[in-house]
């Protein structure tokens, strides 16, 4: 038995992952998923388990699976979201701490614009705690249930494992938390990991801060790649103008049917989500059954996001 | 019973595995009344699920129709999530059949404190509501911590706090169970 290691109290990122609790999420959340298949939708894993989910930055997809994630386990959720809380009242980071610390919850979920708020609340928190995304820097459980989604895909592009795969991710990585921690884990799993669009939208240095390759033109990205990922172009984090106009971007940047024939045969298309039709991605490749995955994601991120509850709550549970 | 080493001991040969899973599902087939009774097969991973596949076997052929056969992972039914820590392998739940107004025979390897089967009874309920759910166990090694006892038990054995009584893999498809005192 426990073949697959982990001693985890928080999940704050991918970086620090290795293969074997990658794995060990993977697989609890393979099993998790027939619980959503079923007509009784719960188990009673972590019943009597608090879960506080704390967002400070709007998320409602996020959010709603987190919180459904939770109650499919029997956990009592709770919701703060910013725009209904104290902090737009004036209180610190530090006070909500206190105040929620007094609730006495087994594991927080904290999205915030700033990536040391993780860091400094697993310090002084008694719960465990799941970067649910922290500014530019991680969102790990989006990476999972993208491995989880790539995982599962595997069959169907004639590949083994993660050793021999190429992941092409397209368009604004310098904006995407997303980007970041799926390069991370896929990294850690053998994969090659290519950041393809335009240079102002890439990460300085992307090849030695991420161990990617970086293309500058779409085609040349997508050749032979098993998996296209694209990427939202934020355009709420641009303050100044990154690109000329989001039409010239589609012109460029969006991937069309016509573009994906370069890629390798049965490639899969992702998404994180929302997707921008018209912007990074076409509506016909959206909407293509046999080439989008964008919805089993969503799926798994339930499942993902049950399996992580599941394992963080196992190590002393908080305590 | 041969002695396989100092710390080890044969309880069920190969052979002897089969023979009492042969009995236990001739004392079974006398226990479906009538005998054209909606019966399910439900194994519970991992050990129960190998003496499930054979039993079903062997009562499908005494019954001379198929006979139903699904699975059951307890891990996220367990009551020890705090104790054992979240490290044991997950297997998957493949109950894909019918289970209301069913006679499920619930089958487990080796039954011990009863709260592996506390689980999976929960568990099992979750998927519908059975007439009737029956407990076959191929060993009883007492210590039971709940009000739970077999319905058909193949052998009962006594077992210390300090043995393990497992089922085990010896060559391909050779299930033998044995006892193992553990380490202090």
């Amino acid at each position: 038995m426990g073949t697959h290691l982990w001693n985890r109290k928080h999940l704050l990122g991918m970086a620090d992952l290795s293969r074997e609790e990658i794995h060990a999420i993977l697989e609890a959340a393979a099993s998790l998923r027939e619980v959503n298949r079923r007509d009784i939708k719960k188990v009673p894993t972590l019943r009597g388990k608090t879960v506080i989910n704390l967002f400070y930055e709007n998320s409602t997809r996020t959010r709603t699976s987190f919180e459904l994630a939770g109650k499919r386990m029997s956990a009592d959720v709770i919701n703060m979201s910013v725009a209904s809380s104290s902090v737009k009242k004036g209180e610190t980071l530090y006070d909500t701490l206190a105040t929620l610390q007094a609730m006495n919850p087994d594991l927080v979920v904290i999205r915030h614009p700033e990536s040391g708020a993780q860091e400094f609340l697993a310090r002084h928190l008694d719960a465990s705690l799941v970067n649910a995304g922290d500014g530019r820097h991680e969102h790990p459980t989006q990476a999972l249930l993208d491995l989880l989604t790539i995982h599962d895909n595997l069959p169907l592009l004639e590949q083994e494992d993660f050793s021999s795969l190429i992941v092409a991710v397209c368009g604004d990585s310098l904006h995407s938390r997303v980007a970041r921690s799926i390069a991370l884990g896929l990294k850690t799993l053998g994969a090659e990991v290519r950041f393809v669009g335009p240079p102002g939208l890439l990460p300085f240095r992307a090849e030695e801060a991420f161990g990617v390759r970086v293309f500058h033109r779409l085609e040349q990205g997508l050749e032979g790649a098993h998996v296209v990922m694209a990427l939202r172009l934020q355009l709420e984090r641009m303050s100044v103008g990154f690109i000329p106009s989001v039409r010239e971007y589609f012109a460029f940047w969006g991937l069309t049917k016509a573009r994906l024939a370069v890629a390798a045969p049965n490639a899969i298309v992702m998404h994180p989500g929302p997707i921008n039709r018209g912007v990074e991605i076409a509506s016909e490749v959206a909407d293509d059954r046999e080439r989008s995955v964008i919805l089993d994601q969503v799926a798994n991120g339930l499942a993902v996001r049950m399996a992580v509850m599941y394992r963080l709550c196992g190590v002393g549970g908080g305590r | 019973m041969s002695v396989t080493n100092a710390r080890e001991e044969l309880l069920l040969p190969a052979e002897e595995t089969l023979t009492v899973i042969r009995q236990l599902a001739e004392r079974i087939r006398e226990g479906i009344d009538p005998p054209e009774k909606r019966v399910v097969v439900v194994g519970i991973r991992r050990g129960g699920a190998v003496v499930a596949r054979l039993l079903r076997d062997t009562l499908a052929s005494l019954l001379g129709r198929e006979l139903p056969i699904g699975f059951l992972d307890i891990t996220f039914y367990r009551d020890d999530l705090r104790t054992i820590g979240p490290n044991p392998v997950v297997g998957a739940t493949d109950l894909t059949m019918q289970i209301d107004n069913r006679c499920i025979i619930l089958v487990d390897d080796v039954l011990f404190t009863g709260r592996t089967i506390r689980a999976a009874l929960n568990a099992l309920f979750d998927y519908g509501r059975p007439e009737s759910v029956r407990l076959a166990v191929l060993v009883d090694r007492g210590g039971r911590q709940l009000p739970i006892q077999p319905d058909f038990a193949g052998r009962v054995v006594e077992a210390g706090n300090r043995e393990s009584i497992k089922l085990v893999e010896r060559e391909r498809g050779e299930w033998v169970v044995v006892r193992r005192r553990l380490a202090e």
